[in-house]
């Protein structure tokens, strides 16, 4: 966990206009996903399945591609480059917090208060184990190859 | 507007969304991001906020699509947050992953519920 991936290493004085575009580039791709995966996930009891699924899958595929590439070596050059492009991007762009937000708080105003907290909470838990499995995942994969 | 036109500008819109999450979180000072991953959690914050904003203002549905679904849901990241509270409890700072993970989700409803309140007066 050591060298997981930061914008705030040492040797990276600032964001680079490269790495600028190679996040927009990731985020317009993810963003699409999101946009397609979500239409076609149904809505269940009233409750957001597809942002659901949508957010612990990118927290486990995050979690993947960050042990991937810190075990190949240090978050400089191509490493870096495919870390804006696919984690930044593609994966920040189709995971999203706003909406996770704004719907747990709509089934609060509507009164499920146990629904809400309910979406809420057991999104941010398996969002973190699903992060936690991706890296294992990552590590383990490393070892057979 | 045509749905591939629509689909096209809410991607755009997405794109511009996580280049501004990318320029706010590599603003934070590398000290700072090692205490407490503020970035991201500023962005996710602001984000509900103005989410819940362009909601209660019920604008037309395409714009709506391309700011709630583009810009705020590109500039705002769960994979992120997840990984971040990941680290705390692996670093064994149980009280700080519980502000950052839970605390986080709870602040930033609130702020939705107000953008959406605020925006419906």
């Amino acid at each position: 966990m050591g060298r997981e991936p930061s914008e705030h290493g040492a040797d990276s004085p600032g964001p680079g206009w490269r790495g600028v575009g190679l996040v927009a580039l990731g985020g317009t791709i993810g963003t699409v996903l999101r946009h397609a995966v979500g239409g076609l996930i149904p809505t269940v009891a009233g409750l957001p399945l597809n942002t659901f699924l949508i957010n612990v899958s990118g927290a486990f595929l995050l979690g993947l591609l960050a042990s991937a590439l810190a075990l190949r070596g240090p978050d400089r050059g191509p490493r870096r480059e495919l870390r804006l492009l696919l984690g930044t991007g593609v994966l920040g762009g189709y995971t999203t917090y706003s909406l996770l937000a704004l719907e747990t708080a709509s089934l609060m105003l509507e009164s499920r208060i146990l629904e809400a907290l309910g979406y809420g909470l057991v999104t941010v838990v398996l969002g973190v184990l699903a992060s936690w499995a991706g890296m294992l995942t990552g590590r383990s994969g490393r070892r057979r190859a | 507007m045509s749905a591939v036109a629509l689909t096209l500008l809410i991607g755009i819109a997405g794109g511009l969304g996580a280049a501004l999450r990318h320029l706010v979180d590599s603003s934070l000072p590398a000290r700072i991001h090692a205490r407490f991953p503020w970035g991201i959690v500023v962005v996710n914050l602001s984000g509900s906020f103005l989410l819940g904003l362009v909601t209660g203002l019920a604008l037309n549905q395409e714009w709506t699509a391309v700011i709630a679904t583009g810009l705020l849901g590109g500039y705002t990241t769960f994979s992120t947050a997840s990984l971040d509270t990941l680290r705390l409890v692996t670093e064994k700072r149980y009280s700080t992953a519980f502000a950052h993970g839970p605390g986080m989700l709870l602040a930033s409803v609130a702020l939705a519920a107000a953008g959406v309140l605020i925006a419906a007066r």
